[in-house]
C-alpha cells in the first residue's frame, strides 16, 4: 500500500500541473494514467500540432507543453504509474483506498480526477463474432512478435503502427496489410519501405477493404474482407492486427457513485470537489456552469483542487495563501537556490 | 439557419433547427441527440462525432480538410458517405442535410 496525500488520475497537462500545485503548498502525490507516457491527449493525440492558448506561451506543441510541465515539477519527485487503471475506489475510516488494474493499492486523504473524456483504450473491430477470439489471435497490440514467427497475420490499418508492424513482421512471417482506403497515414519512408516489400513479394496490401467477417471454430481459420464495391475476398489467417488508434473510455469512473452529466462530473467551482468528499474533478471531465474545455482552464481548477485537498490531508494546519515570487517556504521545496 | 435531420441507427429521427456558424455535432450535442460522443470538443482530434451524410448531400458540402481523412480511418465503420460532424458548419445552403449515425462512435 502506498501512502501519499493525494492520488492524481490522469498524467495529462491539468495534472501535471496539479501536482506543481500540491507540490508547492507542501502536499505529496502519486500519478497514475493507463498510457503508456505521461501527456495525456496532448501526447496521445496532437504531439506535433501546436497550441496557440497556453497564456505566455505563443506557441507550442502537445510534446514541447508536457516535456515543459515534467520540467516545472521535477523537484517534487513525483511517483508515475503509468500503464495502469484505476479500477476501484472505496473510503475506509477517512482515507480513501484505490486499486488498479495492475494490483497497487494507494491510501490518501483525496483523490483528484484529471481524467480527460478517460481512460484510452485501443479501438476495436467492429465486426461482432469476433469477441471470442480477441486477446487470442485478434489483437490490438503486440507484446511478443515471436508468437507470429511462420505465421499469417492480416493488419488492418493504415497508420505507422500498422506500417511499421507490417514491415517489422514481414521478415519472419506471412504479412497481408487490409487498409481502407488507398492513401496511408504513415511517414512517407514507411509507406515506400511498405510498397518496396509488396513489389518483392514480402507483404499482401489490399486498400480499400475492411473487415467483413471471421471464420474458424477454437482458433481463427480464415477472414472475409470486403471491397467498396462489396466484393468479398477469403484470406487465411492465423492472427489478425488491428492498429485504429485509441479511443477515450470514461470506464470505472462511472462506478464511483459520482454525479454524472454525460461522460463529465459536475464539481463545484470553489474546490472543484465533486458529490464525494475528498474526491475532485478539473480538466476536461469537469462540468460546471461556464465550463470551457481548455488547458489553462484546467490549470486554474487544479490550483483550486489542491488547495481543496489541503484540509484532508492536514486537517490541524491552517493553508495560507503565499507566492511563489516571496516565499522562502515555497522556494525550498520547489529546490530553487538563492 | 438550417433545418438538419439526425437519424439514429435504430431509425429514431430527430429535425432540428441550428444556427449559422455552428457545426453540425456542436448542433446535435447542444440539442442532446443521441449517437454523437464528441470526445475532443470539435478538434478533428477523436472521430466520435462521426455521420454518415446522405448521398446527394455528399458533394454539396465543404471539401475535407487534411487530416479529416486520417481521423476517418479511426472511425467506427466508415464509409464513403463519412464525415466529422465537427467539421460541417451550418450555412443557409445546408437547410434540409440529413445525416445517419453509426451504430457506435467507437
Amino acid at each position: 500500500m502506498i501512502k501519499t496525500d493525494t492520488l492524481i488520475i490522469g498524467a495529462g497537462p491539468v495534472g501535471l500541473f496539479c501536482v506543481h500545485q500540491l507540490g508547492i503548498i507542501g502536499l505529496k502525490c502519486e500519478v497514475v494514467d493507463n498510457l503508456d507516457k505521461i501527456g495525456g491527449q496532448c501526447i496521445e493525440l496532437y504531439p506535433d500540432k501546436p497550441i496557440y492558448d497556453i497564456p505566455a506561451v505563443p506557441e507550442c506543441t502537445g510534446e514541447e507543453l508536457t516535456n515543459n510541465l515534467i520540467e516545472q515539477i521535477k523537484a517534487f519527485k513525483t511517483n508515475f504509474h503509468l500503464n495502469e487503471r484505476v479500477e476501484e475506489i472505496k473510503k475506509v475510516e477517512k482515507k480513501w483506498i484505490t486499486k488498479t488494474n495492475k494490483g497497487t493499492e494507494f491510501e490518501s486523504s483525496s483523490i483528484i480526477i484529471a481524467a480527460g473524456v478517460g481512460s484510452f483504450e485501443p479501438r476495436k473491430f467492429p465486426t461482432k463474432e469476433i469477441e471470442k477470439y480477441e486477446g487470442k489471435e485478434i489483437l490490438y497490440s503486440i507484446k511478443d512478435k515471436t508468437l507470429f514467427k511462420d505465421k499469417t497475420v492480416c493488419i488492418f490499418g493504415g497508420g505507422d503502427s500498422a506500417l511499421d508492424w507490417a514491415i517489422e513482421l514481414s521478415g519472419t512471417s506471412k504479412v497481408v496489410l487490409v487498409h481502407r482506403r488507398d492513401d496511408f497515414r504513415g511517414m512517407q519512408a514507411s509507406i515506400d519501405k511498405a510498397n518496396q516489400l509488396k513489389k518483392e513479394g514480402k507483404i499482401e496490401i489490399y486498400t480499400k477493404y475492411q473487415l467483413d467477417s471471421v471464420q474458424g471454430k477454437e482458433k481463427v481459420e480464415s477472414i472475409n474482407i470486403k471491397h467498396d464495391d462489396k466484393t468479398i475476398k477469403e484470406i487465411k489467417t492465423d492472427y489478425i492486427l488491428g492498429f485504429f488508434g485509441l479511443i477515450m473510455q470514461l470506464g470505472p469512473i462511472a462506478e464511483w457513485g459520482l454525479n454524472l452529466d454525460k461522460k463529465t462530473v459536475p464539481v463545484n467551482t470553489e474546490s472543484f470537489e465533486t458529490n464525494k468528499e475528498g474526491i475532485f474533478a478539473i480538466g476536461d471531465i469537469c462540468s460546471y456552469p461556464g465550463k470551457l474545455k481548455l488547458i489553462l482552464s484546467g490549470f486554474h481548477e487544479g490550483a483550486l483542487a489542491a488547495r481543496g485537498c489541503f484540509k484532508y490531508a492536514k486537517p490541524d494546519e491552517k493553508y495560507r495563501f503565499e507566492f511563489t515570487t516571496s516565499s522562502k517556504t515555497v522556494k525550498e521545496r520547489l529546490g530553487v537556490k538563492e | 439557419m438550417a433545418k438538419v435531420t439526425y437519424i439514429e441507427h435504430s431509425g429514431n429521427s430527430h429535425t432540428i433547427e441550428i444556427a449559422n456558424g455552428l457545426s453540425v455535432m456542436e448542433g446535435a450535442v447542444q440539442n442532446d441527440i443521441p449517437g454523437i460522443d464528441a470526445d475532443c470538443g470539435g478538434g478533428m482530434a477523436c472521430a466520435t462525432c462521426h455521420v454518415y451524410v446522405k448521398e446527394d448531400w455528399f458533394d454539396k458540402l465543404s471539401k475535407k480538410e487534411d487530416g479529416e481523412e486520417d481521423m476517418l480511418d479511426m472511425a467506427f465503420e466508415p464509409n464513403k458517405f463519412s464525415r466529422l460532424s465537427c467539421q460541417l458548419l451550418i450555412s443557409d445552403e445546408l437547410d434540409g442535410l440529413i445525416v445517419s449515425l453509426p451504430s457506435k462512435q467507437g
